[in-house]
């Protein structure tokens, strides 16, 4: 039995993503619009979600937006922006009670379509441009939510490291825009640029819950019907790594943020994928993998000590927060299991840990209907086609031999180290 | 074993008590992958003074060791169970609390192996005077890395500020300091104190059988000696009803400005179905108030004085309990003053109407209906509730039937000034 039933239906510019599962409490839309990452762009889409989630035009403020949201049981809205690989992402999340679990029944997964739809479509705007006041205080918030980074220093640290480490790739730019960017924006290049995206991004409605196939089909053919259209793609982006590079920044905070980046060469459209989700597994991922055990429970220098992949750019990212004085003997453990990796230093009892880990964890992702879309997701991204079961089985698959080879591609790419003014003793 | 149904909401709950006191809950969730399971003792930071059994006087233990016995128990002779659990293909954790201690693993096979392993890890306690040190170099790090999070500073300032004595005000992980005077033979005394299975409570949903997993539970259970036990006597001193401190503010590395309003709670000595009704009228006050759909949230947001991370919040344990609202802004005094007049217009004029609660009571059922989706949240939560004597599953009835006349008694006593505190984070 498939893992995860996925029905996809292509029609009038959107392709929709049935999953009918009766596990929840609620029904869940996912809307999705994708386009490249770009610099001139990426500040217009970190703000659109916000505005069009703002308020809509039958519902023009957010008081009187909200209120018929909490009416509607709650109902969720719940706007995003990120990246996969060279792609930019906005997503729009609702989420509705199923009313079978209701005293009160009303037909609530119909008001969710025709709720959603009103977001996208028909949002508060007239004469080609938003509602300026709404544009206003969604700029402000845009604005201190980027400010906000630079407040939570692993997440300033991680997002540093990606900035120096792809400094000539569009791939540095954060998915929540650029700051000097900001001003800029007027509600009349706002809806210039909300008209295009609508015209032009890839287009992916998720619709999971306990559900009727052919009801779901019918709406939303109903609700959501656009151009046709031919999204543009952008080729992977390898660069070649010719000298690793080492910086250091000082802020005045107690305990210093390690960040490492490698460049693995490998991305979820390659055919060492999965060997590389393997690699990552034993060296960095888990607590029983080598940076855990080495960094943290033996030589006792780190809480957290972890590393994670950019599936769709190639990264690989350690990170790891320690003491000021312990970063060369950090750094030198970091690279000592990195070799260890490329030497094949690794017991058959990790590969079969790992393995088990891997496929625990991707069937507990898709446990939640959040999970489970951005899963799917990644096959819409790599213009791939893998099932979930196909997934699980090439990791089974994977070899020692597939392991090894993976590390001959990894390079060490930036060691970016923040760390705070006084020296402990 | 016993079954519950709970009808509009679609769930079963089996339940059980053991012999030795070990209270048992199995929620079926056909349709999962995973299977998540806690086991949990009523024992957290705030239990830092007690009797030992068969001592007659009262101790008082280093700041953090029930933090520190959480990371320890992990330990045995043969090694690290993390290391177990992950060859059995599960994920395990721990987390402390003020009031509680959790250990838990969630699996998608091998469950029962998996569940063997974490009541067995969590029963048989392994300290060594070398691996008590190594830790402590550990948990240093994990205190450091809190002092540089400005939200995890901002949220114990203002607890540090509403109480006097308390010892909710303590850091659950302690301090560099405090954790050095930390020994095997103190783990030891805490644990035979807390980890009495009387104390306790095993939670498991997922979809697996019940009746196999409770006589899983069962036969563990019987093959172990637990002496008899006398109810556990801890130690507080008395709290007076005021704030400790009014105002205070710290400086970190940081950009833009953190202010939060405290609140300190009132009749902390409520447990089961009052504790429930006081905590969920407390809920939708602020939700009426503050919430996204409030014509003051409006406000406040359109005069720019709040951005997205604005938050607020309440809970309510035995012994204490705080409100919070608060969240990054550019004018932290200004928040400060404008939350707290919101407060007093609220509890003087008519601000609270049928209409308003009546959307919030929607709202919150909703929220609670999709918290049912995650095993880890029903888990988590029923635990909380049952230490607390209330049941999870009368959320949603309790909030059907709240009436307006509720809601504005628990804000009368709740909302006066000695009680309100402001803590601030404000950049060097």
């Amino acid at each position: 039995m498939a893992v995860v039933k996925e029905r996809i239906i292509k029609h009038q510019g959107v392709t929709v993503h049935i999953v009918p599962t009766s596990k929840y409490k609620t029904n869940t839309l996912v809307w999705k619009m994708k386009a490249p990452l770009k610099e001139e762009t990426v500040t217009l889409r970190a703000l659109l979600p916000s505005v069009l989630q703002s308020n809509t035009e039958k519902y023009s403020t957010s008081t009187s937006f909200r209120n018929h949201l909490d009416g509607l049981y709650g109902a969720s809205l719940f706007a995003d922006v990120g990246k996969k690989g060279e792609y930019h992402i906005m997503s729009f999340q609702m989420e509705m009670v199923n009313e079978k679990y209701l005293t009160n029944r009303e037909p609530l997964l119909e008001k969710a379509f025709e709720l959603l739809s009103e977001v996208l479509t028909k949002p508060n705007a007239k004469e080609g441009q938003f509602d300026p006041s709404t544009v206003a205080k969604e700029k402000r918030a845009l604005k201190q939510r980027l400010e906000s980074i630079y407040d939570d220093k692993m997440r300033y640290s991680s997002m540093r490291l990606t900035q120096e480490m792809c400094v000539e790739e569009n791939y540095r730019l954060d998915a929540s825009g650029i700051a000097d960017r900001i001003e800029e924006i007027t509600p009349e290049s706002l809806y210039a640029y909300y008209e295009r995206a609508f015209m032009e991004d890839e287009l992916d409605l998720y619709v999971i819950g306990d559900i009727a196939e052919e009801e779901v089909a019918e709406m939303a053919n109903r609700y959501f019907q656009f151009s046709e259209r031919k999204p543009e793609h952008v080729s992977y982006i390898n660069h070649q790594v010719q000298e690793a590079k080492e910086l250091q920044e000082i802020q005045d905070i107690k305990q210093g943020k390690l960040n490492i980046g490698y460049r693995t060469n490998i991305t979820y459209r390659d055919p060492d994928y999965f060997a590389l989700q393997m690699f990552n597994g034993i060296f960095g991922a888990f607590s029983h993998s080598k940076l855990f055990i080495n960094v943290r429970e033996k030589a006792s220098l780190a809480y957290y000590a972890a590393s994670r992949l950019e599936s769709h750019k190639g990264l690989l990212m350690v990170m790891s927060g320690i003491d000021n004085r312990n970063y060369e003997q950090a750094v030198t453990i970091i690279k000592e299991q990195m070799e260890a990796m490329k030497s094949g230093d690794f017991s058959e009892q990790e590969i079969i840990q790992t393995k088990a880990i891997i496929k625990n964890q991707l069937l507990e992702t898709i446990d939640t209907s959040r999970g489970l879309t951005e899963v799917l997701y990644h096959n819409v991204v790599a213009t791939m086609d893998i099932s979930l079961d196909e997934w699980l089985a090439r990791i089974d698959q994977v070899t020692r031999e597939e392991i090894i080879a993976c590390g001959e591609k990894i390079a060490l790419d930036t060691i970016y180290f923040l760390h705070g003014t006084e020296v402990a003793e | 074993m016993e079954k519950q149904t709970f009808e509009q909401l679609q769930e079963e709950l089996y339940v059980e008590q053991m012999e030795n006191g070990l209270s048992v809950y199995i929620l079926p969730k056909p349709g999962f992958n995973k299977t998540y399971a806690t086991f949990t003792t009523k024992y957290g930071s705030i239990d830092n003074h007690f009797k030992e059994p068969g001592e007659q006087e009262f101790s008082q233990v280093p700041d953090g060791i029930a933090h520190f016995l959480e990371h320890k128990l992990f330990e045995k002779e043969a090694g690290d169970v993390f290391q177990q659990f992950s060859r059995q293909g599960a994920a395990a954790n721990a987390f402390t609390s003020f009031t509680r201690t959790a250990y838990l693993f969630s699996s998608t096979s091998d469950v029962e192996k998996n569940l063997e392993t974490l009541i067995d890890f969590v029963q048989e306690p392994y300290f060594s005077d070398q691996s008590v040190e190594k830790e402590k170099g550990i948990i240093g790090q994990e205190i450091m890395m809190y002092d540089d999070n400005a939200d995890w500073r901002l949220y114990f300032g203002i607890i540090e500020n509403l109480y006097h004595h308390h010892p909710v005000k303590i850091d659950i992980a302690g301090t560099v300091e405090s954790i050095s005077g930390i020994t095997k033979e103190l783990l030891y005394k805490c644990y035979n104190t807390f980890y009495h299975p009387s104390n306790m409570l095993l939670f498991i949903t997922g979809p697996e059988d019940p009746e196999k997993i409770m006589k899983l539970v069962r036969d563990n259970q019987a093959k172990k000696k637990f002496e008899k036990r006398e109810e556990i006597s801890r130690k507080f001193e008395a709290e007076p009803s005021s704030a400790a401190i009014k105002n205070r503010s710290i400086q970190m590395h940081v950009q833009t400005p953190k202010c939060v309003v405290g609140i300190k709670a009132a009749d902390t000595e409520l447990e089961g179905m009052e504790m429930l009704k006081r905590e969920l009228a407390i809920g939708l006050f602020l939700e009426c108030t503050f919430g996204k759909s409030s014509e003051y949230y409006e406000n406040l947001f359109d005069s720019g004085m709040i951005d997205n991370s604005f938050f607020y919040d309440y809970t309510q344990e035995y012994g204490f309990g705080f409100g919070m609202i608060g969240g990054d802004t550019r004018e932290p005094d200004q928040l400060a003053q404008k939350v707290k007049s919101i407060l007093f217009e609220v509890k003087e004029g008519g601000f609270l109407t049928e209409e308003k609660l009546d959307a919030v009571r929607k709202k919150r059922i909703g929220a609670f209906l999709r918290s049912l989706n995650s095993l880890e949240s029903i888990a988590n939560q029923f635990t909380r509730y049952a230490f607390n004597q209330m049941e999870l599953f009368d959320v949603v009835a309790v909030l059907e039937e709240m009436t307006l006349a509720e809601v504005r008694d628990a804000v009368n006593g709740l909302i006066e000034e000695e009680r309100l505190s402001v803590f601030q984070v404000l950049p060097s």
